[in-house]
């Protein structure tokens, strides 16, 4: 009795567990929703998060962040979705080179039109709902392609070969849409936070 | 090599996905050297980085 007792181990009752996992619904949704820009479809990957993380539970023990390990499988099922997603509707955004997007940017020598001015206390931002959420209006206003290539690295913390390999596209391709989105990311927040 | 503003935003963005090769390198830190904007814009940059990792992070008791 003696042995059993000690492998009856400091993992959590299953029905405690559950409700860990439960609790952190709200989380791996919005961290979904950031990604996917489709409720349903982050719906889905949360709940399937959820399934596998109480069929794995043993896959958690000893671990010390429930959190950081939902958020890992959760990555793996975003993941999934975009290439689902991207082999069902591949592309719709006609691609703009060719034509030169930051035209409006630079001078015909290249020079900035508007050189970057250093923002005032960024790190404070970091720190403020309303930052956070300009932040997101910012990234909502993105295309979609250059949104979804954008997340993926900055968002998931995918490497550029993960994200080409995932979507069909070239590296070339893929700096460029990351390129495109911090160019816009830092005139939108220019414009709406720090200009202010 | 001289690069242009425009050349160097492209660098500093692509920095933050790839190793640059030896020349980029000498070239943007050239340009960098002289041009506030260029230098502006690639703390920006890494500033966003940063951003995006509070996004994940603090909305958790949301």
């Amino acid at each position: 009795m003696g042995a059993r007792l000690q492998t009856s181990s400091p993992l959590p009752a299953p029905a405690d567990f559950r409700k860990q996992v439960e609790d952190l619904r709200p989380y791996l949704l919005r961290f979904a929703s950031l990604q996917l820009r489709d409720a349903a479809a982050a719906e889905d990957a949360v709940q399937e998060t959820l399934l596998a993380a109480l069929a794995g539970e043993a896959g958690f023990a000893g671990r010390a962040n429930l959190r950081t390990w939902l958020t890992g499988i959760l990555k793996h099922k975003i993941v999934d979705t975009i290439r689902r997603q991207s082999r069902e509707r591949p592309a719709a955004e006609a691609g703009t080179e060719g034509a030169d997007e930051f035209d409006g940017l630079f001078t015909g020598r290249g020079h900035w039109q508007e050189a970057p001015d250093a923002w005032e206390q960024p790190e404070q931002a970091l720190n403020q709902r309303q930052f956070l959420a300009a932040l997101e209006a910012c990234l909502r206003a993105l295309p979609e392609r250059t949104a979804r290539v954008f997340m993926m690295r900055e968002h998931l913390g995918l490497e550029t070969p993960e994200i080409c390999k995932e979507l069909g596209i070239t590296a070339t391709h893929c700096w460029v849409l990351l390129h495109r989105a911090r160019m816009a990311l830092r005139l939108c927040l220019e414009t709406n936070w720090f200009d202010k | 090599m001289m690069l242009s503003c425009k050349e160097s935003a492209r660098l500093l963005s692509q920095r933050m996905d790839r190793e640059l090769a030896f020349g980029e390198r000498v070239a943007l830190r050239v340009h960098l050297a002289i041009c506030r904007g260029c230098r502006n814009a690639g703390a920006q940059f890494e500033f966003l980085r940063e951003a995006m990792r509070g996004l994940a992070e603090a909305e958790s008791g949301k």
